[in-house]
Order: C-alpha cells, then sequence, then structure tokens
C-alpha cells in the first residue's frame, strides 16, 4: 500500500542504517559459544565491536581476517584459512561464522570456496562449524544481514528430516522460535515466559536472552558467547510440534527451515499492541491444546485498560518513526491501534515489507529526511535510536528511543517491548512522553481593557517575545 | 589508492624513537587474532574535532554507520562534526563505476545544506580498491564550488590507527597548513602589558572539555593558542598553524609527522608533553616558557605554577589519604604511559605495571626511569593476559581504555576509562581533583562486595538469618 520513495541524494547526513556485517555478527552472537569473523580490514571489526559495546555494555567476541594492502590487491585467501584455523586453535568455538564486508566482496572473495578448504586441510577441526556469509555492506542493512546469517545457520546445521529422520511432533511440548533482530533480550525472556506458561518449551534462533542479557557469570573472561542457543538444539529443531518466526525479514529463514523439516510455520510480524498478541494466543492455544492461562488474561485486560488511559494523549498524535523495516511496521501497527498518525515514516533499505505497511509513504534514506519530513508535517514526537535524539531535539519533539544502537542509556537492550506487558510499558512511556515535554498549549490573551497589575504586564509582553510556539 | 612506497614514507617517521625499531603501522595483522583500528579509524579521530568542517566519509555505510557521532571531543561553538555524512555507496555505484560521481554530488550538497568553511573527504576501503580518484574529486570539487576540499586518503587496508593519524596529519601540511596567516590580536587584549607568542598544540582532542582546564592558564600567560590539532579546532585555526613560535606534542606521538613537517618547512621548534599530572602540566609550562625564552613569561609561568600547584595539593590532601598505596595497573595503549604514571605516583599510588605496546623506545625508557628497572611492561593486550596480571600484582584497579572495560568489570575488577571516548576531564591541576574523584568512586565503591560474595544462602552458616529474629535486611551479610 505504501509509496516508496527512494534514496535521491548523493550523500547521506546522520545515517539511520546500520551495515549487514553488524547484523549477521549479531545473529551469531545469539548462538553458544561462537564468535563472529569479519572477512575485511581491522576496522570493520573495531566499528562493529565498538558499536555492540555501546549498546549493550557488554564484552563482546569478534575477530577479523585482517586485510592489508597486500591481502587487498593480491587475494585474501589465506587470510580466511588462517583466521579459523587461529581461532579453533585458540578457543575451539562451537561455532564461527564469515562475515563477508564491502572490501572483501568488492575484491572478489569467495569464502565458501574457503571454508571448504579450511575444512579439507584441517580435519582436526571438524567439530567446530563455521559458516560462512556474504554480507557486504554496500547492499541492504543490519535486518538483512541478520536475516541472511539465520538462514545460513539453518541450512548448514539443521539436518534434513529425510536424512536424520526427525519428525514434527516427536518432542511433544518444542516449539521452535525464529526471532528477528528486533526483538531484545528483555523481549525474548518475556516471551519464554509466555510459552512456559502454555506448558511449551521454546527453542530461540537465536537466543540473545542467553548471551546478551547483561548477565555476571563466575567466568572472568571468554573469548566466544557465554549462552545463546545450543548448536545441540539445531538438530532437534526438526522434532519440534511448530515453528512460529516472528518477523517479516526471516520469511525466507522460516520457509528454509519448513522444507528441511517438515514442522508447520505459523508468521508473525510482530508482538506489539493488542491485536498481534491476541494472534500469538490463539496460536499457542493450538499448539499446546491449552486454553489461555488466567494470568494471561488478566494481562490483556490490564493492556486494554491502558489503551483507554492513555489515548487521550496517543490519539491523533503526528509521529515520526526511523527504523529498520521490520521495526518500522511494528510501531506503525502499535501507534495506528492507538488512533496516533504517522506523518514521517524513514527506513534504511528497500525490501518486500514495505509495500504493504498501512502508511502513504515511506522514505529510505536517513535521520536528514526523518528531520525534514517530520518537519513539514509539524510532527509531535520521534520513535528513533540514539542518533534521532539530536534530530529530535532539533525538532522540538520528545523521542522514544527504540532500535539499533541505544548508547545514551543504560538498559536499553533490556526493555521489553511484546506481549500484552510489553505494550502496555510502551503505551506508558509514549503517553509519559507527551504529558510531559509535549503540550500544544493555547496561546494566552490578555485583554487590552485588562486590570491586571503593572508588574505582571512587562512580564507578560516580554514573555510574549520569546515564545513562538 | 596510496601506493606502499606512499605508506612507507609515512611509516618512516624520523622524530619518531620507534622507528629504528619495529613500525607498528607495519606490523602485520594476525587474522582471527587482531585487535585495534584501521587507518580510517586512526584519521577520522584525529581529524573530527575539527567542529566547523562537513566531514564526509566516502564508502559503503560500516565505515561511517558505526561510527559517526562519537561524543568524546567537545567544541565551544561549531557543532557540525556531530552531523554523520556519508556517500552510502551501493553495489550499483561500486559495479557501475559511480562512486567519484556520487562523492562529487556529495560534496556539492555539503556545501549547499550546510556552507562550512571547508570539506574533507576520508577514502575508505571499497573505493581506493576500485581505484577512484579521490584528489581529482576533491581539487575539481574546489574549483567548481570555491570551497576548500581536502582528501584525506586513509582506506583501512593501508594499517593501523597509528597509520590512520599520520595521513591524517600529513593531509593537514600539505593542504590546509600555511593557507592563512593569523588575525591580529584581539584590541582588548593588545595592552595587557605582556608579550603575547603564538603556539599549537598537536594530538589535543579535547576529550571531555579537559583542554578547557589548561586554556584559562595559557590565557593567563599570554600564550595564544592558534591552534589545537585538533581537539575545538577550526579550519581557519588550523590554517594559520605554520605561524606558531613552537609546537607542543601533546602526549602521543601519533601525529608527530605534523610537528617534524612543520620544522622543516616553518623552522618551528617543538617539544613533547602532556597535562596530565601535577609534574607534568608545570613541566610542560615551563617547556613553553624555555622554547620561547622570554625572561619575563618564565618569571610568570613560574609564579603561576607555584600558586596552582599550592592549591592543588591541599585540595588533593583528602583524596590521597584515601588512595596512597592503592595498586594500579595501566594499560593505556596509544596515551603516553609515562605521563599517567606520574600523574599517579604524585597521588602516591603504586603503578604494579603498564602497558608498552604502542609506545615509543623513549617512552620506555621515561618509564623505566620513573617506576625502576624491573618494572613489568605489558605488551600482550589480551583480556585474559590483563586479568592474570592484575591477579599475579594484586592490582586493585584496571586504567585503559573503553574497549578493556567490560574485561574488568565482568572479572570484577575497579576500572577507570582513559582513552578518548571517556566522559570526564584529567587535564591541568583541575582535571587532577576529577581523577581522584573517578578513582576513589571506583576503588571505594560497596558493590564491589556485593558483586563478589557469593549468595548468603549458598554460605554454609549456623543459625539461619532470621533465628535471632532481628531485621531481616540487617542479617544478610556479604563480608
Amino acid at each position: 500500500m505504501a509509496d516508496i520513495l527512494k534514496r535521491n541524494k548523493a550523500l547521506s547526513v546522520n545515517p539511520l542504517k546500520a551495515s549487514q556485517p553488524i547484523g549477521g555478527s549479531l545473529a551469531t552472537l545469539g548462538f553458544n559459544r561462537s564468535i563472529p569473523m569479519l572477512h575485511g580490514s581491522q576496522g570493520c571489526t573495531a566499528f562493529a565491536k565498538v558499536f555492540f559495546v555501546r549498546h549493550f555494555r557488554e564484552p563482546i567476541p569478534l575477530q577479523s581476517t585482517a586485510m592489508d594492502l597486500g591481502s587487498s590487491v593480491m587475494g585474501a585467501d589465506e587470510n580466511v584459512r588462517e583466521g579459523i584455523k587461529t581461532i579453533a586453535e585458540k578457543s575451539r568455538p562451537a561455532l564461527i561464522t564469515i562475515l563477508t564486508t564491502g572490501l572483501a566482496e568488492t575484491q572478489g572473495c569467495d569464502v565458501h570456496r574457503n571454508v571448504r578448504e579450511f575444512r579439507e586441510a584441517n580435519p582436526e577441526f571438524a567439530d567446530v562449524a563455521v559458516v560462512a556469509v556474504n554480507t557486504p555492506d554496500f547492499t541492504g542493512s543490519v535486518e538483512t544481514g541478520f536475516a541472511a546469517t539465520v538462514t545460513e545457520i539453518i541450512r548448514a546445521l539443521v539436518p534434513d528430516a529425510k536424512e536424520t529422520g526427525t519428525y514434527p511432533g516427536k518432542r511433544k511440548r518444542q516449539v521452535n522460535v525464529l526471532v528477528s533482530y528486533m526483538l531484545t533480550p528483555g523481549d525474548l525472556e518475556a516471551l519464554r515466559d509466555i510459552f512456559e506458561q502454555f506448558h511449551l518449551r521454546p527453542v530461540f534462533v537465536p537466543d540473545l536472552s542467553d548471551s546478551l542479557d547483561g548477565c555476571l557469570t563466575d567466568e572472568d573472561f571468554s573469548p566466544v558467547t557465554i549462552g545463546g542457543t545450543p548448536l545441540s538444539e539445531m538438530a532437534t529443531l526438526g522434532d519440534a510440534l511448530a515453528t512460529i518466526v516472528i518477523g517479516p525479514s526471516l520469511a525466507k529463514a522460516a520457509e528454509l527451515l519448513e522444507e528441511k523439516t517438515g514442522v508447520r510455520t505459523y508468521s508473525f510480524d510482530h508482538l506489539y499492541g493488542l491485536k498481534a498478541n491476541d494472534a500469538l494466543m490463539c496460536a499457542l492455544t493450538e499448539i499446546s491444546g491449552k486454553d489461555v492461562p488466567e494470568r494471561i488474561e488478566r494481562q490483556r485486560s490490564q493492556c486494554q485498560d491502558a489503551m483507554l488511559d492513555t489515548h487521550f494523549m496517543l490519539g491523533q498524535l503526528r509521529i515520526a518513526i526511523a527504523a529498520d523495516a521490520d521495526l518500522l511496521n511494528a510501531f506503525v501497527d502499535l501507534v495506528q491501534e492507538m488512533g496516533a498518525e504517522v506523518v514521517a515514516a524513514v527506513t534504511s533499505c528497500n525490501v518486500p515489507l514495505l509495500a504493504r505497511i498501512p502508511l502513504a509513504t515511506i522514505k529510505i534514506g536517513d535521520l536528514e529526511d526523518m528531520e525534514n519530513i517530520g518537519k513539514a508535517n509539524n510532527v509531535q514526537l520521534v520513535i528513533g535510536n540514539s542518533h534521532a535524539v539530536d534530530t529530535a531535539e532539533r525538532l522540538g519533539t520528545p523521542i522514544l528511543r527504540a532500535g539499533f544502537p541505544l548508547y545514551d542509556i543504560i538498559g536499553g537492550y533490556q526493555k521489553t517491548w511484546i506481549g500484552y506487558r510489553g505494550t502496555r510499558q510502551t503505551l506508558f512511556d509514549l503517553a509519559n512522553l507527551v504529558i510531559n515535554y509535549s503540550h500544544e498549549e493555547i496561546p494566552v490573551y490578555r485583554s487590552i481593557y485588562a486590570q491586571k497589575p503593572a508588574s505582571e504586564l512587562t512580564e507578560f509582553n516580554s514573555s510574549k517575545t520569546l515564545s513562538c510556539h | 589508492m596510496k601506493s606502499t612506497k606512499d605508506i612507507a614514507e609515512l611509516l618512516d617517521e624520523p622524530a619518531c624513537e620507534h622507528n629504528k625499531k619495529e613500525k607498528s603501522g607495519c606490523a602485520k595483522p594476525k587474522p582471527g587474532a587482531s585487535a585495534g583500528g584501521c587507518a580510517f579509524d586512526g584519521a577520522q579521530i584525529a581529524l573530527l574535532p575539527i567542529a566547523d568542517v562537513a566531514h564526509i566519509v566516502h564508502g559503503p555505510i560500516a565505515c561511517a554507520g558505526s561510527s559517526w557521532d562519537n561524543r568524546g571531543t567537545r567544541s565551544s561553538g561549531a557543532d557540525l562534526y556531530r552531523i554523520g555524512m556519508t556517500t552510502d555507496l551501493t553495489e550499483q555505484d561500486i559495479i557501475m563505476g559511480r562512486s567519484e560521481k556520487r562523492l562529487f554530488h556529495a560534496i556539492k550538497q555539503a556545501i549547499e545544506t550546510y556552507a562550512p568553511p571547508a570539506v574533507f573527504i576520508y577514502n575508505t576501503c571499497v573505493p581506493a580498491l576500485v581505484g577512484d580518484d579521490i584528489n581529482a574529486v576533491c581539487k575539481s570539487a574546489e574549483e567548481r564550488w570555491g570551497v576548500p576540499v581536502v582528501p584525506i586518503d586513509s582506506a583501512g587496508f593501508y594499517g593501523t590507527k597509528n597509520l590512520g593519524n599520520r595521513i591524517a596529519g600529513d593531509a593537514m601540511v600539505k593542504y590546509v597548513i600555511g593557507t592563512r596567516d593569523p588575525d591580529p590580536l584581539p584590541l582588548n587584549t593588545e595592552n595587557s602589558g605582556i608579550k603575547v607568542h603564538d603556539v599549537n598544540l598537536v594530538g589535543e582532542y579535547n576529550i571531555a572539555g579537559e583542554f578547557w582546564h589548561v586554556l584559562p592558564l595559557l590565557d593567563e600567560l599570554g600564550l595564544r593558542v592558534l591552534c589545537t590539532l585538533s581537539g575545538d579546532a577550526r579550519f581557519r585555526e588550523v590554517q594559520t598553524m605554520h605561524k606558531a613560535e613552537v609546537n607542543m606534542m601533546v602526549c602521543s606521538k601519533a601525529m608527530v609527522n605534523v610537528a617534524r613537517k612543520l620544522q622543516q618547512q616553518y623552522g618551528t621548534p617543538w617539544f613533547e608533553g602532556s597535562f596530565y599530572g601535577i609534574t607534568d602540566t608545570s613541566q610542560a609550562l615551563r617547556d613553553f616558557a624555555k622554547a620561547l625564552n622570554d625572561e619575563d613569561l618564565t618569571k610568570r609561568t613560574e609564579a603561576l605554577i607555584l600558586r596552582e600547584e599550592k592549591r592543588v595539593r591541599k585540595e588533593l590532601e583528602p583524596w590521597k589519604v584515601r588512595l596512597k598505596g592503592k595498586r594500579v595497573l595501566l594499560f593505556t595503549g596509544g596515551v603516553k604511559s609515562w605521563s599517567v604514571i606520574s600523574a599517579l605516583q604524585d597521588l602516591g599510588m603504586v603503578v604494579v605495571a603498564t602497558g608498552t605496546k604502542k609506545s615509543t623506545e623513549e617512552d620506555k625508557a621515561r618509564i623505566r626511569e620513573l617506576m625502576g628497572e624491573d618494572t613489568v611492561m605489558i605488551d600482550d593486550g589480551s583480556p585474559r593476559a590483563l586479568l592474570k596480571i592484575v591477579h599475579d600484582y594484586k592490582a586493585d584497579i584496571l586504567i585503559a581504555g573503553g574497549r578493556n572495560m567490560y574485561t574488568a568489570l565482568k572479572a570484577k575488577v575497579p576500572f577507570l576509562d582513559i582513552n578518548q571516548e571517556r566522559e570526564f576531564g584529567y587535564e591541568g591541576y583541575q582535571g587532577m581533583l576529577e581523577l581522584v574523584r573517578q578513582l576513589a568512586l571506583t576503588i571505594e565503591s560497596p558493590v564491589w562486595e556485593a558483586v563478589r560474595a557469593p549468595a548468603p544462602w549458598k554460605i554454609k552458616s549456623p543459625l539461619p538469618p532470621f533465628a535471632k529474629g532481628g531485621n531481616a535486611m540487617e542479617e544478610v551479610s556479604y563480608g
């Protein structure tokens, strides 16, 4: 439905987009004892590391093939093989992903061949899974890089049902849950709780709530992830009752999983707002054969109550959103359900989902675009990442921080957005921003015949010239 | 793209003691076991603080997308440097050879939207590899739009951050410095009765505004800072750097090529110093006076040092009692280890070991001078190695760059951030007070005990906590 306005500027100003290798790394970090290695120059890895450290405030395992002048010009096959071997020797991880950058792809690398060569030359590391993914940063975004990496990990690590004899429902309580980058560790924790209330056992792919949830362990230091989906679980996905996939960006990954295992897929765009969560409850009832638990029903009515309380603040509110497609779509649904209007929607790159987001136009661009469109449409509230804080300040609006990266607040990664409870809290947060910051008051008018004391008169005149809105 | 010869020339830095030994710029990084940034990273860090310039990163999104809006450095006014700009190259640009054209139009867009006094173009890996001639694009854009457009050819694969610093410095000397003469002195400062000397500071980044602890002192002494390269700098200030009477290399040899070339081309003497710690701050002020050979200035400098040292030492007294004897592991990476060591020794703290990976031979000699011959120098900066030294030498705190913060915290070790991402300023006499406050804040924090002790139900105790009928909260002890 939406009219998609493509990029029409030579210069991207205040970029919204984060790169594909960032997304690929994030996906990898959701697997236990894993480490991503970016195939590029050292800076590619250093920048990605800083990006994650600022967001999660955690140490982040991330390596580099360290391409230099020689290997950039003459070929970097050896860098890939040597890098895998070094990591395998030093830390014996369960999974290494090789994620290509723009540099490696421009040079013409073939990482898949490099991995085969490594396998042939180093049979002693057969227990270390190595998955190569093409994630150049000159195309796509964090969302597509994440999705591509999840897809390739499924392709490499989930066995075909025909070969291993897995069959749907062999594990009577297990549900596979493919989750897009937009679900935070806090979201996954809440989601696990919902599943368990239906007596189901969710296997998240990937599971950032077990690896990047800000947990203090007994171990001093680990060169690989501590926590995340154990690779052994990948072999059991074929025995699950069902697969639930959250986020349209994972459609291809879900399709591949169903093709390999025959396990039925239930797809959800997101879990923001009443309607989306109602759909999830219906599916869980169907899968588990159990009624919706009372506690969840209570949470649903709390959520409805919050909708009533907050609709005064959110109704007709003019909102600008800058986010990758999955998250943009989720917020559009959430705020439209409350009667707000999305007057500026900006996203990082073109994906099929955009066309069906119920908005008149969506701009593919940067935060400068959001600023300009927002200004033209008299926006009242901004939803975006920490980069958009300055934008909101210039627009004179409050901002709800969401997405990647969140570096100017503590614990942003842990916020729960989903479920009835997460929805309720998000509505409260939005309404509070409106109450505290964005009143549109009636301009004061004082009669020319007024008998107010003279001392007030000068005060009134000076304040009149000061406040322009 | 720079040739191997260009890069070799940049790596050959006669003013750097390190030059004769292993060159940090060309040490081959090991795939799968490398840490640290790239040349683009280094070039951008070195120049981004020039606040009124439009900084355009020419490349696909990863280079700028993950790095813009890093807020360590502060500006007193202009804030264009906070606006992230990139050509955000697409696959089509690269395949169809449209990236030069996009860059040209990007420069136009930046000039038309923001009217900057100059545009800096940072070249990155992909355009360098496909052979974009950014020098030519910059030249023709400059001719076409009438605004200086400076190429900074800093593809990541050229080498390390350190090399990037040099590339940045080199570009300033080549294209910017010497293109304008300094303004006359402001009217109200002319007749104050003291002779005003023009100076530069190279490698001063005004992290968290810390240079503003020092600048008032320089003003008081009649030292006009033509430019700090690059903290709180403006393009028009960089242009005038050739007219200084003396240059100070602050705390790092990263851009030592600038000082050396200014000496070569304009005969400006330079000295190296630091504003970390009382001793070094005083030394830096004395070195200015010495280099400028002005008797009156020397006299006034000594008087100022006397006054400031007296003031700050008095204010430090209560803190020194609290920090005395605390053991520090210092791992600073690029920042001069010796300068921080003397700051910590001023406080009566014990530096048990220090990182020297990026230190020059001269640095190491100074460290030995300060800490004795047997001092532990750390080359391996891996988290595991650092933690081992923390434990082996019973360090009370790790002082290091932000990248190591979570290494320390996860191991439940107190930590102080010393690199360019930090949020507090430690320079000058006044900065020492902030440093001690931050040191005490983490070392003395009650959280260490709370996070190190096991949960109370994991400790075998003869009586359950509630048996005595007291306040349940008070019964739980983490001792």
